[in-house]
């Protein structure tokens, strides 16, 4: 399978604080690659990394092939491959739900109204949001949004979609809607990384599971090596503190 | 103390086309004033808001902050002395090189003058708007000029339009202080008015009554526009 996305020894830091030590990291064609820790261990930066939201401070990402820090690669087109949905949505709040959706497909892909608009149509439909095209994006639901924004990524006809924590922000009830969206894209071959505290995803969607604790990834593999034969003692007692405050709130 | 309210009609009157002249200039004044200091705080507003980042170029590092320097500099020089001052100065100042005509040189003032003030109402706005919005624009590739004005300015004006609007008021008020450089306003007017027949009581009533008008007019004009911001999805400009 052919490599997206390759990460090799990424590190970075806040002021004095190091939050990711020499990561590597790969992304293939189709993956859907979940990544998992708790909350600190640095999945989020990694994931925002990888669009260059964060600068790295040291190490290379390569997408291609091709270094994508390198001063002549062009970072916008680069985005518009590399699709991100955030945990607050953040739909432009000046926008109805139809804007949002064509803003980026003609000012960055240079698509034309028209085309734009059916784009933004059929991904709305796709999602279930139709009936919603002309609200302003400050009405609707998180859920809604969640939604909406995922339609806003998919638009841009990305090659990957980064998810950073998706459905954290959202009411327990909409979290389903959202994650049913994710796993149709996943059989229709969209390649995706999810960065997620929903370990059921976790376990039923992705093709790889990381591990992250404390800016390293700890262990990586299939669901069933992660959470049935996990090799780290770190993973191990991750995984049964997540279980045990499962438990305790059922 | 007595004020002859007949009298102050008659003079309003009998001084129709010289008040009517006055008004035309002052809301010519307050309007251009109002929106080219608009457009001049948009710009130095947005360099305003700019931020160093530790891993830009030391280029664009030594430009951001000589954007910050020079636009510090004016905002502080503009907002710290009074515009009567800044009219005289600059008035007679650039006279010789432009030969301009008080009423040119009276836009200049006041579009510059409240372009200070603007400029600090913009920076506070797009300041005001969520970091997410423009991490949004960026993660679909949107430049950095198209975030500003697709996305950020948009949200920045709307949240500040209050403030922006208060300038129309202030400078329907304050395009008086330019009558020093002989800009015939409606204070100017009224001087020359009371002038003549000497009841400065009656013809300051008459003119603090229109400024009053005036003033009363703009506010519901802009209530109005508020509320529409408020109620309609705005900027259908791109798409509909």
């Amino acid at each position: 399978m052919e490599t997206i996305i390759q990460v090799q020894h990424l590190k970075k830091s806040f002021k004095n604080l190091e939050v990711l030590h020499d990561v590597h990291f790969d992304i293939k064609k189709g993956e859907v690659v979940t990544i998992i820790g708790s909350s600190g261990s640095g999945k989020s930066t990694l994931l925002r990394c990888l669009n260059l939201l964060e600068r790295l401070d040291d190490g290379q990402i390569l997408y291609h092939g091709q270094d994508i820090l390198d001063r002549h690669f062009d970072v916008n087109a680069y985005r518009s491959k590399v699709g991100m949905v955030f945990q607050g949505f953040n739909l432009f709040n000046n926008l109805t739900v139809l804007e949002n959706c064509m803003i980026g497909q003609i000012k960055v892909l240079k698509r034309n109204k028209e085309e734009a608009k059916q784009m933004a149509l059929k991904y709305l439909e796709k999602v279930g949001m139709s009936a919603f095209v002309n609200k302003s994006s400050v009405q609707l639901s998180g859920g809604q949004k969640q939604r909406v924004a995922i339609a806003r990524a998919l638009c841009m006809s990305p090659e990957v979609l980064l998810f950073d924590e998706p459905t954290s922000a959202l009411d327990p009830e909409m979290v389903g809607d959202v994650l049913t969206i994710m796993q149709k894209k996943k059989k229709e071959g969209l390649t995706m990384i999810v960065v997620t505290h929903e370990m059921a995803f976790a376990r039923d969607v992705s093709s790889r599971v990381v591990f992250m604790d404390q800016g390293v990834i700890v262990e990586e593999g299939t669901p069933e090596q992660i959470f049935e034969h996990p090799q780290e003692e770190r993973t191990r007692t991750f995984l049964k503190r997540y279980l045990q405050n499962n438990e305790s709130i059922q | 103390m007595s004020i002859d309210f007949a009298r102050a009609w008659e003079i309003f009157v009998e001084n129709i086309p010289l008040f009517t002249y006055g008004i035309q200039m002052t809301l010519l004044f307050a309007v251009v004033g109002t929106i080219c200091g608009f457009l001049i705080g948009l710009v130095i507003g947005g360099i305003r808001a700019i931020e160093i980042n530790e891993y830009d170029s030391p280029v664009s590092q030594l430009l951001k902050r000589f954007g910050k320097l020079i636009t510090g500099f004016y905002i502080w020089v503009f907002r710290g002395t009074p515009m009567m001052v800044q009219a005289m100065f600059l008035y007679y100042l650039l006279k010789p090189a432009l030969s301009w005509t008080p009423l040119v040189a009276g836009l200049f003032i006041i579009s510059i003058n409240t372009g200070a003030y603007m400029a600090e109402i913009i920076r506070a706005g797009i300041q005001s708007v969520d970091a997410g919005q423009s991490e949004a624009a960026k993660s679909l590739g949107m430049t950095t000029g198209q975030t500003l004005i697709s996305v950020i300015f948009p949200q920045a004006i709307k949240n500040t339009f209050p403030s922006i609007g208060n300038q129309l008021i202030v400078n329907i008020k304050d395009s008086s202080m330019l009558n020093v450089i002989s800009v015939t306003e409606l204070y100017f007017q009224t001087t020359s008015v009371a002038g003549s027949n000497m009841k400065y009581i009656e013809c300051f009533l008459v003119a603090a009554v229109i400024y009053l008008f005036l003033t009363t007019i703009s506010t519901f004009i802009l209530n109005y526009i508020e509320k529409r911001m408020n109620t309609v999805n705005q900027s259908k400009d791109f798409c509909s």
